[in-house]
């Protein structure tokens, strides 16, 4: 909501500047988002009347002419307006005059002609974005007079950004009783006279949807004059609350809208078929609109039409055909409530957004069509002429909103506010909101007058008298504890860890979008996966729910490559998701990638660049902080190199990937070289356990070496594996030391070394003992896997 | 007497050979080979005793004391000169392996957190501290826990302005992190103490916002608590996340799910409240939105609002980042430009 601030201070007019008004609204919660004067920094500019024009003598689109700013003499300007005409009253810059951008005003030869000022635009004023010709002024506009005093320049348009709940501030009105009460300022509202009828023409109303429209006022006008103007300070006004002017009529209504909050409408009464009749939409029925669109009226929506048809969707927009037009000589004028619920929805269901459907959606006084009726009849006689008919009223007071009657308890106020007011401020405060207090035992009944539709309850109130006794004057306390703390899980990690732990190797933290482009995402589908869409992305590269986290660390990856580095490590933790709809997996998970060197570049050694083990450690040091039982198996996925990607599994279950980006995406994805990725699901990461304590063994430790031949098929998990099967209370860790093959070792082979640690809790190993368990071993790994120790 | 005379002085002179011999031994071998040339069992004085029984016996004491001195003497000087020796051989290794220590580390640069992590890493220490434990929520949620449970009835104008995403008519990407207040009230009773962080989506991109932001949503459910016990939590919380005293102000305002509702804004920290381009000149920064909890979304749960009642409270923590590091442009935070990454290590 827009307004000036002289029309805010015609209806209250509290001792304080402009700056003090916009803090008080501000924090009664009327949120003042600017305050900008209505026009720019100009100086110097009279009104003026031209006296005479002659066509200059060496210039076709130059007149020179005469001007009288009420001074000692006729000014001689040159001007080059279209408009520019005897009799004209225009705003004049005179000689010394400063217009906007500090342009100063000089005397001047224009083409051999002197000229001693300049004819103004509203543009060269500040008063308009852009305008055609002079600005033509009132005839009645006293010559001589600064422009700045007769248009009222020294204003400011307040801009309050209103939450959605306070729609009785809609309106002038509205705004100035609150800041009446702030600021404990009496109200001097306009006075609405009745407008008692001159004609006795009457166009027949019905309401058929009483629930959505429980009061529609009608009246006719007749013998207005079209060609009457829009008076300047009207058109001031609408142009300070950032509306056009688009003809007198229609000014009017939006101008009451402004004034009091209650949106009209004008149909031109030469064009409505037999009667008025307020009703849902029929399946089918069409109508073109006001701004040139013609839509399909849905059934839920309430429109206002005559007997041929739908004329306007109600409280929303009117109808082109039946609208108000130059040539419109009888009106009918309409001024109703309709319900909040019957008009939500409705605009934004065909994409518009008017100032109409705005307040109604939110509210709007149900009392005040009659009032706004009057004030809009009586100043269109002003200004147009015409005779007003008697009006016409439909309505149905059962169906109007209940004005509430709220129980407010002394009490309460404090336990939700923190503090005690006194009983005489909790009755001032309301009342000077316009609500009824009676007083009862420890409390109030209260009245809640019909524009407020955001007072149901109890806390309702006490939010206005929290707000009216200010947020700021209130205490600041610290609540008592009773909520014991929680319990620290040792068995489940903090992510922080994990995230530590990267950032320790060099990883950067990414933070992607959770949509992605599917073009890119398709890459990195796995075997069935689905994408979930999105129904209204923002863009089409946004617009696919991410299954992975992949497309983001490698988009960021290609970005910084792109911008010069040729080292990158990136992580991210956040969810993925999968599934249908209705059973949605969103689990949490933790993705890297590493690109390039091992290390950023040095003097100290040599470099080398990344490859699958360098992102293995990773994962694996990830696993290790928490207990980590996992197996890498080796599989294939489309993103994966085939030879270089293992799946990996926590009690057979898949929770993550490992790998090499596949060669082909090098091209589609825009980069060149190597990188490695891996995902996991954050819980799998998480899982720790309480450590338990074990003696420790006084005794010697030994170590035994073995180095394996196997075939090449024979993958270190295997061995591992069958290690496990060895029982033993002397064997304490097993480590594989050396992979070879080559010279030595037999085609098709390749040589593996193993560690065996050997320690007993209690007493010294025997020799054997320790050379029965290397036997078994040596045994076990031959039975299983054909491993022959090499001697 | 002559003859000892002339003795002793000869073993003088060889005690003099034996000094030179020691001082010019720059090797701990040319000292050994000097060491048994002199102390010997064949040493050119271990040989005066030897030739002590051609003394008499009165003067067999005499050259007998002095030979041992002169033993002494210069078994003490070889001692001396190899301590000598090996500190300088020592030195001579140690100034062989100097470094430039100025060099700089067989390097592994150390990454860094995204400065959203950071942020939300010390909202959460912060109210850890005061009893609040993480909850967590759907990022795909639905209408219902969404809006509805929060009093945003369909077709409510601030369901429009909520800019959603959706699915289909009933999920949707959450606008915010309150469902999740809804979700731990339909699993706990009061009393409760929660903090909410994660990502929320809007359908909006330009200058100042992305599609894509973070929350942190707030909530106290207790038998005693109050909108002053609100504005004290925030207030304390504010200026220890921004490390010093700022006036914060509280303004009336209006979220469907609270009531009473404020917005708290804090003295510019860019100005300090003398007014900039980042405050639009007010000195002010709106940095959060807050209130008690509203009846209606009690009843949705099933907690008597007569018993309990609730504070809540949201923060955009890109928002905080921003003011916090003065991050001039909101876009850069999912960029991931690693220029702009390195400078949160």
């Amino acid at each position: 909501m827009k307004l000036s601030e002289n029309w805010l201070r015609e209806w209250v007019n509290p001792d304080f500047d402009v700056q003090v008004i916009a803090e008080k609204l501000t924090q009664a919660g009327l949120e003042v988002d600017s305050v900008s004067p209505v026009a720019g920094d100009f100086s110097g500019v009279l009104v003026g009347q031209v006296k005479s024009v002659v066509p200059h003598p060496d210039a076709d689109k130059l007149r020179v002419c005469e001007v009288d700013v009420a001074g000692d003499a006729l000014l001689h300007i040159v001007c080059g307006a279209s408009n520019v005409r005897e009799g004209l009253k225009i705003p004049v810059a005179v000689v010394g005059a400063v217009l906007l951008g500090d342009f100063k005003i000089k005397k001047a030869k224009l083409r051999g002609e002197p000229s001693f000022g300049m004819l103004c635009s509203a543009k060269e004023l500040g008063l308009a974005e852009s305008s055609e010709g002079l600005l033509e002024l009132p005839e009645d506009a006293p010559v001589g007079k600064d422009i700045r005093d007769y248009l009222s320049l020294n204003d400011f348009t307040i801009e309050v950004d209103l939450t959605p709940n306070r729609s009785d501030c809609l309106g002038v009105a509205g705004i100035a009783r609150e800041l009446g009460v702030v600021s404990r300022t009496n109200l001097t509202p306009v006075k609405i006279n009745e407008v008692a009828p001159a004609v006795e023409t009457r166009f027949p109303v019905s309401v058929e949807a009483n629930q959505a429209c429980a009061n529609y006022i009608g009246r006719v006008i007749e013998n207005i004059n079209p060609a009457a103007k829009t008076p300047l300070w009207m058109q001031e006004k609408l142009r300070r609350s950032g509306l056009r002017s688009l003809g007198a009529v229609v000014d009017i209504t939006n101008y009451v809208m402004l004034e009091l909050g209650q949106p009209m409408h004008a149909f031109d009464l030469q064009k409505l078929q037999q009667f008025i009749t307020v009703r849902f939409a029929k399946p089918g029925e069409k109508l073109t609109l006001l701004d040139g669109q013609e839509v399909e009226i849905a059934e839920q929506t309430l429109i206002i039409a005559d007997a041929s048809g739908p004329l306007a969707l109600a409280g929303v927009m009117g109808g082109e055909a039946s609208a108000v037009t130059a040539q419109t000589t009888s009106l009918f004028l309409e001024a109703a409530f309709f319900a909040p619920d019957a008009i939500a929805g409705q605009a934004r269901s065909y994409g518009l957004h008017t100032d109409s459907s705005h307040r109604f959606e939110r509210g709007v006084d149900p009392q005040l069509a009659e009032q706004a009726m009057h004030r809009a009849t009586s100043l269109i006689l002003e200004i147009a002429g015409g005779q007003a008919g008697p009006l016409t009223v439909v309505n149905d007071k059962d169906a109007l909103p209940e004005t509430p009657q709220i129980l407010l308890r002394a009490n309460r106020i404090k336990r939700v506010l923190g503090i005690e007011l006194e009983a005489a401020e909790v009755e001032e405060q309301l009342t000077r909101l316009g609500l009824e207090v009676t007083a009862i035992r420890d409390g109030w009944l209260v009245m809640v007058p019909s524009f407020r539709f955001d007072i149901n309850i109890e806390v309702d109130l006490i939010e206005e008298l929290g707000r009216l006794y200010g947020y700021d004057r209130l205490p600041q306390t610290r609540p008592e504890i009773s909520v014991l703390p929680g319990t620290i899980s040792e068995k489940r990690l903090a992510t922080e860890r994990l995230q530590n732990l990267l950032v320790d190797r060099g990883y950067f933290e990414a933070i992607t979008y959770s949509f992605v482009d599917p073009t890119v995402q398709q890459h990195f589908a796995d075997s069935d996966i689905e994408p979930i869409k999105l129904a209204n992305p923002i863009s089409a590269d946004l617009s696919d729910m991410r299954h992975s986290l992949w497309p983001g660390l490698v988009q960021a990856m290609v970005y910084n490559l792109n911008r010069q580095h040729d080292r990158v490590r990136l992580f991210e933790v956040g969810r993925v998701f999968r599934g249908e709809l209705a059973n949605i997996d969103q689990h949490q998970c933790i993705g890297g990638l590493i690109y390039g060197d091992l290390k950023s570049e040095q003097w100290a050694e040599k470099n080398r660049k990344v490859d699958f083990f360098d992102v293995k450690a990773d994962v694996e040091a990830l696993l290790a902080l928490g207990n980590g039982k996992v197996e890498f198996r080796a599989e294939s996925h489309p993103a994966l190199h085939p030879g270089q990607s293992a799946r990996i599994y926590q009690d057979n279950k898949a929770v993550g990937w490992i790998g090499a980006l596949h060669p082909k995406l090098n091209k589609p994805l825009g980069f060149t070289g190597k990188a490695y990725v891996f995902e996991l699901a954050l819980t799998v990461c998480l899982q720790s356990d309480v450590p338990k304590f074990s003696t420790l063994s006084r005794y010697p430790a030994i170590r035994r070496d073995l180095a394996l031949v196997v075939d090449n098929s024979v993958v270190a998990f295997e061995i591992e594996h069958c290690l496990k099967g060895i029982e033993s209370d002397i064997l304490k860790a097993i480590q594989l030391f050396d992979v070879y093959s080559g010279d030595g070792v037999e085609l098709g082979k390749k040589s593996i070394a193993v560690a065996f640690h050997l320690q007993h809790g209690e007493r010294t190993m025997t020799d054997d003992e320790v050379d029965a368990l290397m036997l078994q071993i040596t045994r076990k790994l031959q039975n299983d896997l054909g491993a022959m120790v090499r001697t | 007497m002559a003859e000892l005379s002339s003795q002793l002085l000869a073993l003088k002179e060889i005690v003099e050979a034996a000094k030179t011999a020691i001082e010019n031994a720059t090797d701990a071998k040319t000292l050994d080979n000097v060491r048994v040339e002199y102390l010997g069992k064949k040493g050119l004085i271990t040989g005066y005793v030897k030739e002590l029984g051609n003394l008499s016996v009165e003067e067999r004491p005499l050259i007998g004391k002095e030979v041992n001195l002169a033993k002494q003497e210069v078994a003490g000087l070889t001692e001396a000169r190899t301590k000598v020796l090996a500190e300088q051989a020592m030195q001579a290794a140690l100034a062989a392996e100097t470094v430039d220590v100025t060099l700089p580390g067989r390097n592994a640069e150390v990454g860094g957190l995204h400065p959203v992590t950071r942020t939300l890493q010390r909202i959460e220490q912060y109210f850890r501290q005061i009893g609040f434990q993480i909850a967590e929520g759907p990022e795909i949620e639905d209408g219902d826990h969404n809006f509805t449970a929060l009093n945003i009835p369909e077709s409510h104008p601030a369901r429009a302005m909520h800019d959603t995403f959706y699915f289909n008519a009933e999920m949707l990407l959450r606008t915010h992190t309150s469902p999740v207040q809804i979700r731990v009230m339909e699993e706990q009773q009061p009393p409760l103490r929660i903090i909410a962080p994660g990502r929320v989506y809007r359908c909006d991109s330009d200058l100042t916002h992305t599609p894509m932001f973070h929350q942190v949503e707030g909530l106290m459910v207790d038998e005693n608590v109050s909108f002053t016990d609100l504005k004290g939590i925030l207030a304390d919380f504010l200026q220890a996340f921004f490390e010093k005293p700022l006036n914060v102000r509280f303004r009336p305002s209006y979220f469907p799910f609270t009531e009473p509702s404020a917005e708290a804004d804090i003295e510019c920290v860019i100005c300090g409240g003398e007014g900039c381009r980042v405050c639009s000149h007010t000195g002010w920064l709106e940095v959060l939105g807050c209130g008690m909890v509203h009846p209606k979304v009690f009843e949705h749960v099933n907690i008597d609002s007569e018993k309990y009642l609730g504070l809540a409270f949201g923060m955009g923590v890109e928002r905080l980042a921003m003011l916090r590091y003065g991050v001039n442009d909101l876009r850069l935070f999912f960029e991931n430009d690693l220029r702009f990454l390195r400078q949160f290590k």
